[in-house]
Formats: structure tokens, sequence, C-alpha cells
């Protein structure tokens, strides 16, 4: 059985990531769950199972996310910490951070040797993050997997110009009464989402290199519209989501 | 002035009230301890001196209670030039502190409701609603406002002041003066001084009018010398936090700060301050800091958000965050050096222009550089007020210059200083945490 040093747990507004790092910081397990509304016993249900097939005795816990309140931890921490820490360790380099999770956005700038020098959330408002796409396809019953081929693949684009959730949201419906093409449609949603993105990225002042985390890093039209915006190739980990959970393990090796 | 009002006035207030809360303030002060759930564990005891705090503005609504048909009331802007008034007897009643108090007990919310409902639009300051709704349903925590006689608003805060007051003005039906006040961009030029000193002259026969009588000049200077002893008192205690740990926290100063806007030119308010400044002192030789865990100093920029300065002020200081420099409450001590009791009309058009609020951008930028050089800051967090335009426009620029400029940890608040709908808890607990963490 390998030893789990540390395990990091992001309790995000949407989904539940576990990852669980050896002592080199080797990521030994990931877990991505949709969050349960009683993350807690979500939580220990998924470390009980876990602790099957891994030595868990003597790992710290570090818990950040909206719901890392509700979780028993050795240390807590905010999401822009470990996010930061994260993208840092995987890439090995300073430049700007950008999480796109489910309710909020953050844009952090890192200094060359990792430290936080400044960041940024999206206001009371989940204009521009995943929900913003995600009510919009719950709308219009389409898995957001769709959604992102449907934006990639169109030869036409929509103007979207509410960057709120709601107001995009018949926004789009009332394109599509008048005829729009669905794929023009989204494909707009896609761009009122990303140029959102962008103006936050510009006030914090954007230091290359981009570097993605959060959920919606998986969104491919995402990524490319950001690469068109900034004049910059985001550079993306294995797994994006799992970012702030890993940063968190991290964070754990040190304590 | 009706008999019986002045009979009440005086059995009321002067004898009944008065004294039983003078009265109070002695025991409570004699054997002084901090207020319940007060959390001792992080932070220093709450000061002895704010007991009377709590008598000036008891005592001070008490009378307002009583004083209709007693003395004249005037109801002013917090800017406003009050030494004419004070000088000609009236009784001030500042509506933008009646509404913070609302909001400080929390129930400016429903208070501003009352405003909505008339179709006062959300996006209107929410002190300017708290207020109209007060007036509407009379509703407010201080038992009963007394009506104005005379309406002073000055614009050297905002042209929302303006609207406000000429929607009092229509539903009480009595005079408006208005002090317009032009925007400093530079410095004041001599005939923007001029300007405002020609409409301070012009609003004397108003206000003489109103009260019944005429103005003393030497009544003027003395209230102009009582208001700059304590706006300089006031800043002595702001400036004591230069020290190390620093003695008062700016939640501190948000509630002790009510007398220097409320009762400026009284003798009370001038005693008043120079005891809390001893008391300040004491701290300063004891090596008492405001809060017990002094790790990093920070500044506040904007108005207080008067319903969570409990929840900001614990939250920060487990952190060992201890905010010590203010924008706002600087903007009543700043001031003092330029009233000159000798020209009193001169020196108040030119102190009344000069409001951190009536200038630019690029001023109130230099205000914070100095205040974290001078007071050693790590950091600065910047209310951004969802419903106060003319204080959070720049803060953007100002953020950002901080940061890069002076290199300190600078964060924009999301919020509002009245209107709780404004204010997510967890949000705001997320940002200060990722702000605390930073400054490490
Ligand atoms: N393959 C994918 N394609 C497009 N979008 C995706 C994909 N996978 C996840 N997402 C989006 O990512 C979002 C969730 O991201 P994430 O797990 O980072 O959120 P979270 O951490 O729970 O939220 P927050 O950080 O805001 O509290 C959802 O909006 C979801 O739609
Ligand atoms: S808008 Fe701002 S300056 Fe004007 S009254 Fe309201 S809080 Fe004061
Ligand atoms: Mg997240």
């Amino acid at each position: 059985m390998e030893t789990v040093k540390s395990i990091g747990i992001d309790a995000g507004s949407t989904t539940l990531k576990i990852v669980g790092v050896n002592e080199e910081g080797k990521i030994l397990f990931s877990i991505v769950e949709d969050a349960d509304p009683k993350v807690e016993e979500q939580t220990e249900h998924i470390l009980n199972k876990l602790k099957e097939n891994y030595d868990m005795e003597s790992s710290k816990i570090v818990a950040t996310g909206y719901g890392s309140n509700l979780i028993k931890a050795d240390k807590k921490v905010t999401e822009i910490t470990c996010h930061a820490k994260g993208i840092y360790e995987y890439f090995k380099t300073g430049g700007t951070a950008v999480d796109i999770g489910g309710q909020d956005n953050k844009v952090i700038l890192i200094s060359k040797n990792g430290k936080v020098i400044d960041f940024i959330m999206n206001d009371k408002c989940a204009s521009g993050t995943g929900r913003f796409l995600e009510n919009t396809a719950w709308r219009l019953k389409i898995p957001m997997e769709k959604m992102a081929e449907l934006a990639l693949n169109s030869d036409g684009e929509v103007k979207i110009s509410s960057t709120c959730a709601v107001f995009a949201e018949s926004e789009v419906i009332s394109h599509l009464s008048r005829g729009q093409k669905l794929e023009h449609v989204i494909k707009g949603l896609h761009r009122a989402m990303v140029k959102r993105i962008t103006s936050m990225i510009y006030t914090v002042g954007f230091n290359p290199p981009l570097m993605l985390s959060g959920g919606v890093a998986k969104n491919k039209a995402v990524v490319k519209m950001l690469e068109e915006e900034l004049g910059e190739k985001p550079r993306i980990p294995e797994n994006p989501q799992i970012m702030g959970a890993f940063g968190a393990a991290l964070i754990g090796l040190s304590q | 002035m009706g008999v019986k009002d002045k009979i009440k006035y005086i059995f009321s207030y002067k004898i009944a009230g008065k004294l039983l809360i003078e009265y109070n303030t002695k025991k409570t002060f004699k054997n002084f301890k901090p207020p319940k759930n007060w959390r001792t564990d992080i932070l220093a005891p709450s000061l002895r001196t704010g007991v009377y705090t709590k008598e000036i503005i008891a005592k001070h609504y008490l009378e307002g209670r009583y004083v209709s048909g007693v003395k004249p009331v005037a109801w002013v802007t917090s800017g406003a030039p009050i030494e004419i008034l004070k000088a000609l007897g009236f009784y001030i009643l500042y509506p933008e502190n009646h509404g913070a108090l609302c909001g400080a007990r929390k129930v400016a919310l429903e208070i501003s409701e009352e405003a909505e409902k008339k179709g006062y639009s959300i996006d209107i300051c929410s002190y300017a609603r708290t207020d109209i709704g007060a007036t509407l349903s009379k509703k407010t925590p201080v038992g009963k406002l007394p009506k104005p006689d005379l309406l002073l608003c000055c614009t050297n805060i905002c042209q929302t002041v303006l609207y406000w007051y000429r929607v009092l003005a229509e539903y009480y039906k009595v005079p408006l003066i208005v002090i317009d006040t032009p925007f400093v961009y530079d410095e004041a030029k001599e005939h923007d001084i001029e300007y405002v000193k020609k409409q301070l002259e012009a609003s004397i026969e108003v206000s003489e009018k109103v009260a019944g009588k005429s103005l003393s000049f030497s009544k003027l200077k003395e209230v102009v010398r009582l208001s700059k002893m304590a706006a300089e008192l006031w800043l002595e205690i702001m400036n004591a936090n230069k020290n190390k740990p620093a003695p008062i926290s700016v939640f501190d100063q948000f509630i002790h700060m009510a007398p220097i806007v409320e009762k400026r030119g009284d003798p009370e308010t001038v005693d008043f301050y120079s005891k809390m400044l001893d008391e300040i002192n004491e701290r300063i030789k004891n090596g008492i800091g405001a809060i017990k865990n002094e790790r990093k100093r920070v500044l506040w920029d904007n108005l207080p958000i008067w319903y969570k300065i409990r929840f900001l002020s614990e939250f920060l200081a487990e952190n060992g965050v201890s905010v010590i420099a203010s924008t706002y409450t600087n903007a009543w001590g700043e001031l003092a050096p330029m009233m000159d009791i000798e020209r009193p009309i001169e020196s108040m058009a030119k102190t009344y222009v000069y409001p951190i609020l009536n200038r630019g951008t690029g001023h109130k930028l230099k205000t914070m550089e100095t205040m974290v050089k001078e007071f050693d800051l790590d950091g600065a967090i910047l209310h951004s007020d969802r419903s106060c335009k003319p204080y959070s426009v720049g803060q953007m620029d100002q953020r950002l210059k901080l940061l890069n400029e002076l290199g300190v940890a600078a964060l924009l608040l999301e919020a509002d200083h009245n209107d709780p709908r404004a204010f997510a808890d967890e949000q705001i607990k997320s940002r200060l945490k990722a702000f605390m963490e930073m400054m490490d």
C-alpha cells in the first residue's frame, strides 16, 4: 500500500475534488464528483473507500473551496492560494493563472517564485463563470461537451451583449426564436463569457504565460477564444479541474 | 416658541433625560466593563471613554425628540458648513449620521424599503434611501426625529445630496440653502473660494430669519474655535496609530467619530476628545494595541460598512490584521489646520471646498500613499461602495497603483455602506482571507 502524505480537498460550488500526493508531491489519486449538498458526508465516504487501497494513517488534510467550512481538515486555505500553488508547481513558472469554476472566476498573478502578487474574483454574480454556459445548456437540453463542440465548429457568430447569466439565457432564446442558427448563438455565448474573463485579466494586468485551471478549462471553445482574445496560447494542465485540490495537497506537505 | 413645548423640553430633556443619561454614564464609567460578548481574546478591551460617545449621541437624539418649538432645527449634509447655524443656536440633525445609526442597528434596510416602496430606486445612495424612508414612514430607532425648519445642503461630498435635499424641501416645505462648492482638481482657485464665501454670507440672512435672531460674530468665532480644536484632537487620535501596536482601530474610529461630525462646535466635544486622547496615550504607554496580535497593518478606504463593523473587525483581528488608517475618518481631521478663528467666513469657505470627495482621485491616491508610508502599512482594503459613486470612482486605478508602486497588498471589496443586500458573507470572507494570505 502506498503512503499518502497529504490530501487536498477542494469542495467547490459545483464539484468536489480530492487529490492525494506522496512525499515528493506526486499525485497518487484524484477524484472529481458533482458536489453533494452534504459535502462532508460525501467526502468522508470517498476517503473511507480510498483507505482500502492507500495508507492514509498519517495524511495531512488541507481543505479549500466554498464548502471547506464543512470539512474536517488540518488546515483551511483559500482557493486563491491553492490554485496558485497547484499551477505554479505544475508549470514551474510565474505568470497569470485563471481559474474558471462553476460559480467563481479567479485571475491570479503569480510571481517568479510562486507568490501571489495580486488577484481578482468576479463580483457578486455569476457572469463569465461556468454557470453562465450551464444555464443555457440546461435550458436547451444540450450537454456541456456538445456546447463546446458546437461553438468550436460554428462558421458564424451572433453577438450576445448581456454578461448577466440570467439575461444572456433569455437573449439566447430570443435569437433562436428569430431564426438564428443554434451554433452561431452558442458561439456568441462563449464569446461573451470569454470577453468577461479577458476584461478581468486586464484589470489585474496580464502577465504571460496564461495558465488555466478549473472545470471550464476543459471547454475547448473557451480555450481557443481566450487565445484569440489575448493573442497568447493558454497552458492547460492534464486535468485542470483538480489544480486547486492539488495545490491544497502540496500545502499539506509543508505543514 | 410654545410655552408647553418649552416646559416639556426642560422637563423631559434638560431635567429627567439628560440627568439620567449623565448619571448612567458616570456609573458605567466607574465600574467599567467591556460590553458583553466583546472578544477580549483578540481585541483590546473597548475604550473606556467610549461611554461618553454613547452619552453624547444619546443626549443628542433625546434632545431631538423634544426640541421642536424650542430651538430652530436644521437638517444638514455631513460636509455642511454648520458653524453659522451653530452660532445661531440651531439644533442640527445629520440625516447621514442617523442613516449610519440605522445601519449599525441593522434597521436601515427595513427603513429604506419604505422609500423604495414609494419608487425611490435601489441605485440611489443608501443613506438617502434610509433618510427618505424614515421621513415618509416616521420609522427610526431613536424614537422621533424633529422636523426641520431649515435645510442646508453642501455639494462638497456629492451631487446626490442636492436632489435628496430638494425632496426634503418639497416634503417639509421649508427653506433650502444650497452651498455649491466647485470641484477641486488640483488647487482651489481664488475665485472658487470667493464664490463659496459669497454663498456663505448670503446664507446668513436666511438662517437668521428662520432662527429669529441675528448672528453674533463673537459667537461664530467661538464655534469655529471649538470646531477646530475638536478636529485637531481627532487628528491627533488618528495619528496616534503611527505607534506600534496601533492603539485604536478604524472600526472603533467609525463609532467614536460620531461627535466630531454631529457635535463639532460644542465645548463638550472638545472635552470628550481630549479625554479620549488621554486614554489613547495611556494605551501607547502601556503598549496596548487595538488588537491583541498585530501582525499586519492595513488601511480602509471609503465609507464603513455599518451593518458589518463587528463582523469585519473580529474576522480581521482573528487573523492578526489591524485596520488602523482610513481616508474616511481622516476626512474630519485633515482640514482642521485650514480653519482660522480670526477670519471665520473666509476660512470656512476654504475648508469646505477641500474635503476629499470634492477633490480629484489623484488626491485620494496621494492620501493613501502617505498613509502607507507614515503608518507603515502592509495592505489596503478599498471598499467599493455600490451606492456611493463619488467615493468609489477611481478605486480600480488607485488599487493598482498602491500594489505596483508601493508594493502593498490591495483588495477591492464590493459592498455598500448601508444596504446589506450588497454584502455576501461567504464571498467577502473568501476575498479577505486570500488578501490576508497574500500579505503573509
Ligand atoms: N468537459 C467540460 N466541458 C465544458 N465544461 C466543463 C467540462 N467539465 C466541467 N465543465 C464545467 O466546469 C464547471 C465546474 O468547474 P469546477 O469543478 O472547477 O467548479 P467548482 O470548483 O466547483 O466551482 P467554484 O470554484 O466556482 O466554486 C462547470 O460549470 C462545468 O460545466
Ligand atoms: S452618495 Fe456618498 S457622499 Fe453622497 S450622501 Fe451618499 S454616501 Fe454620502
Ligand atoms: Mg473551484
